[in-house]
């Protein structure tokens, strides 16, 4: 299953179905309004489903970004019709995998586990990472593995991971945004002393594609 | 950040639900708006007050949901247009007013903004708020995307101009919190000039003929929604399944016939207008099929009206044959997606079965692996403190006491982050009514002390008239005010309390303590960092008598992070913490459940999450090692005075 993903002809799927999932507090949110922004820009329609709730106190986030030339479609992507998922956590990765993967998923997913409570308190164990990436590997069309938490700490702290991850996306062969339209979006959201840090942040994700695709 | 004053429309901007809905509320001109925070609602209102700060439009945030209604209808009588905002719990407690106002009729357009939750995603209940605009014979609009939730609040304003009445229009959270790429509109000239005429009074007198009058508007409301644009029609003239659909469920029934490639087989009615219900529209396709499909969120609402209005036209189009929830092809209990859609239209159709061979062999594979993630309180949150405190007091006096809870993050009590102290929640305030029956019941002798606990902005939404009552009835009660300074559950809005409003002007705080001594309810006031000082006062209220009332006053952990952070750096003394030998059974990472405080399963021992850890440093008061360790930072706007604790420990 393991192909890799030149000339996918996934990327150019419309609607392009991308999943980014992990906990409240990682910027998942964020994410996915700067990459609604930088698309709506760009002609496309977009729509967005997020889940939220109670999660800002530990829960899992799930947004459903939806990119179409043809139309809005709605907040929810249909069963196992995800293109692309960004993973911000890999136990909340594997719990949308059934749901929303396929054979032809491409994965992006941070390797840095968040324990949940439960966990913490010995109640319940939490899978062997190692084993989460394998199965992501073996259920899907290409797995990028990056251990993005320290150079997202390394950048100024956990909340730069999400940009991180977001340049990783735009260094996808085929994906139709690039770390210019996030650019452009950052600027519109961001103060002027924030802005550099995020553009690191875009370039460092992005080198973690291409670094693994040679 | 505001997507939303812009003047003149714009082709496409990525609008979220709610904010699509306060854009279509500025579109119409309107001039007073007003709501109480409640998730999935909450954005309306911040949006506004956003926008408020450029645009003459007035924004609060009402004491609660009857009240934001009231005062949003002073606007209407005024003659100014005026929008209330609430999640589906609010149109309870503003209903006792809205079924009189319905009565009385309005003049100004006054819109009614209900959005329910679901699947209970953020919520006490799952509660289909239509209901309200079918008691209250009012109109009811229901949007499918953030666009018609633009339009359709836009067009609400006219009708209820046009027909004298409230509108409603229902949003439910996957709209509220979807975000697309949006067309707006211009913004009017805002041009409010509020003037009562004396001579037109509102009351709800004589009662039947204003009750003859409302169903009359309502005949009115139905002619406009027989011609309403956003009821719409997509497929073959005559087909095998007709999907009826309102709302988020149309986006899943529409893509489910695009999957499954029926096209030509279904044809899916969207009505815009689910109260009072296009009765000839529906008679039309009603006409064109004989299998009926109904999509919607919640209760079989419009299920139920087409079947009556089917049973009323059927010598004119025969018998049908109806699915949806009545029918067990959608479920009662819980939110739509389109895998439910998918799953109806297969079942209906006897389409084959999908492949599903992928889903099911993950699944199996993961399924078991995969730990739900608990809810907890967040690193430094007050209230971990209080109900360890309340936890030792109880345990203290022994008779079997629990907590009577109530809504907001410590409605978490009834999870183990609150070491599972709270034993019911119900509705906003109903802690204390509950508690005010309790202590009632010593009359009887009930002899088990109950603490109802409730938040700074619950105690003044429903709570104060249960302490009055309280007072009145000489009841045996004791309340905590959890006043963390912040309505934190939804995302920080102002209250009484806290002395500014939501356009964020500056406003004379309503004092807690004061007002409940004005009641001649004596007050405590402690701090819940100070768990064992605490548990102490607690433990002597217990053994009290009369309303009593505690305050336990520490900042909202997200917000003390915001303004300056906390003054202490934490770590477990790796020769002082026992681990697995300490015969403490792992109490800190078990029982106590702070996420900044981690099990190392390498060194067997107790460990600070420097990542998740902020610093309040109230967990080095729990380790009977004294492992763990504050070193102060100087780093902490609040300042030693203000956050350390005792460093008492409970023998």
């Amino acid at each position: 299953m393991n192909t890799g993903i030149g000339n996918s002809t996934d990327m150019a799927a419309d609607p392009l179905n991308l999943i980014i999932t992990g906990v409240g507090g990682q910027g998942n949110v964020l994410a996915s309004q700067i990459l609604g922004r930088a698309a709506v820009q760009r002609g496309f329609n977009v729509t967005i489903g997020e889940t939220f709730g109670l999660s800002q106190r530990g829960g899992a986030v799930m947004s459903h970004v939806r990119l179409s030339t043809k139309k809005n479609y709605g907040p929810i992507i249909p069963p196992n019709r995800g293109h692309l998922v960004m993973g911000l956590e890999p136990l909340e990765t594997l719990r949308i995998l059934a749901e929303y993967g396929n054979p032809e998923t491409v994965f992006v997913v941070n390797s840095r586990p968040i324990h949940p409570l439960n966990v913490i308190s010995g109640d319940v164990a939490y899978p062997d990472v190692a084993w989460i990436r394998e199965t992501l590997e073996g259920a899907s069309r290409r797995l990028f593995w990056l251990d993005a938490t320290p150079l997202a700490v390394e950048l100024g702290g956990p909340i730069m991971l999400n940009m991180i991850m977001v340049g990783a996306l735009c260094a996808l062969p085929g994906f139709p945004l690039d770390s210019g339209d996030i650019r452009g979006a950052l600027a519109e959201v961001f103060p002027e002393s924030k802005l550099e840090q995020n553009y690191r942040a875009l370039e460092t994700g992005g080198s973690l594609v291409s670094h693994d695709e040679n | 950040m505001s997507m939303i004053t812009h003047k003149t429309g714009r082709p496409a901007v990525l609008l979220q639900g709610n904010e699509a809905i306060a854009r279509g509320a500025l579109e119409a001109g309107v001039a007073f708006c007003a709501g109480y925070p409640g998730n999935p609602s909450s954005e309306i209102i911040e949006t506004l007050a956003h926008a408020a700060r450029d645009l003459p439009v007035y924004v609060e945030w009402s004491t609660n949901e009857k009240v934001a209604l009231e005062a949003a209808t002073a606007a209407s009588f005024a003659g100014c247009r005026a929008i209330a905002c609430m999640k589906q719990n609010g149109v309870n407690v503003a209903s006792d007013f809205l079924t009189n106002l319905t009565l009385s009729g309005t003049k100004g357009g006054l819109v009614l903004v209900t959005c329910d939750d679901p699947g209970g995603i953020s919520s006490t209940n799952e509660e289909d708020a239509r209901w309200f605009a079918r008691m209250a014979e009012i109109p009811l609009l229901e949007p499918a995307t953030p666009r018609e939730a633009l339009l359709m609040t836009r067009r609400a304003f006219e009708l209820s101009e046009e027909i004298k009445n409230v509108v409603m229009v229902r949003s439910v959270s996957r709209l509220s919190h979807t975000r697309a790429s949006t067309r707006t509109g211009d913004l009017p000239g805002f041009d409010a000039a509020p003037r009562f005429d004396p001579r037109v009074p509102f009351h709800t007198f004589p009662v039947v003929p204003k009750h003859r009058e409302r169903r009359k508007k309502l005949d009115t409301a139905v002619a406009l929604s027989e011609s309403f644009s956003l009821n719409r029609y997509a497929g073959p003239d005559r087909p095998e399944l007709l999907v009826i659909s309102s709302g988020c469920a149309w986006n899943y029934a529409q893509e489910a016939v695009e999957i499954l490639e029926l096209e030509q087989r279904v044809g899916i009615l969207k009505l815009g207008t689910t109260w009072p219900l296009p009765a000839d529209l529906i008679e039309r396709y009603l006409l064109s099929c004989d299998r009926v499909l109904f999509a919607e969120d919640v209760d079989a609402f419009v299920e139920d009206g087409v079947k009556a209005l089917a049973a009323d036209m059927g010598e004119r189009i025969g018998l049908k044959r109806f699915y949806g929830k009545a029918s067990g092809h959608l479920p009662f209990c819980g939110e739509l997606s389109p895998a439910h859609l998918l799953e109806a239209l297969a079942r209906i159709l006897d389409l084959p079965a999908p492949d599903d061979a992928y889903r099911k062999e993950i699944s199996e594979k993961v399924a078991d692996a995969v730990p739900q993630r608990e809810f907890g309180f967040c690193p430094g949150c007050p209230h971990r403190g209080t109900y360890f405190a309340i936890k030792t007091a109880l345990a203290w006096d022994g008779r079997d006491g629990f907590v009577s809870g109530d809504i907001g993050c410590y409605t978490m009590g009834i999870w183990p982050t609150g070491f599972n102290q709270v034993k019911s929640v119900h509705a906003m305030g109903s802690g204390l009514g509950l508690a005010c029956g309790y202590g009632k019941l010593t009359k009887f002798g009930f002899d088990q002390p109950v603490v109802t606990v409730c938040g700074d902005s619950t105690f003044f939404h429903a709570a104060l008239p249960a302490l009055v009552n309280a007072r009145f009835n000489s009841a045996d009660i004791l309340l905590l005010v959890l006043d963390n300074s912040a309505t934190a559950m939804t995302g920080f809005q102002p209250h009484p309390g806290t002395g500014f409003t939501a356009s964020g002007d500056k406003t004379a705080p309503v004092d807690i303590e004061g007002l409940c001594r004005s009641l001649g309810v004596p007050v405590t006031v402690a701090d819940p960092y100070r768990m064992a000082e605490t548990a102490r006062t607690l433990y002597g209220l217990m053994q009290e008598s009369g309303p009593r009332v505690l305050v336990l006053r520490r900042k909202c952990a997200l917000v003390q992070g915001r303004e300056g952070g906390f003054p202490f750096r934490m770590r477990v003394a790796e020769d002082r913490c026992l681990g697995e030998a300490c015969g403490c059974g792992r109490y800190c990472t078990r029982i106590f459940r702070c996420p900044g405080l981690v099990w190392d399963e390498a060194s067997g021992k107790a460990r600070i999450d420097e990542v998740i850890c902020v610093g309040c440093g109230i967990c080095a008061d729990i380790c009977p090692q004294d492992a763990i360790v504050r070193e102060e930072t100087g780093a902490g706007g609040a300042g030693p005075g203000n956050a350390v604790p005792t460093g008492e420990k409970e023998k």
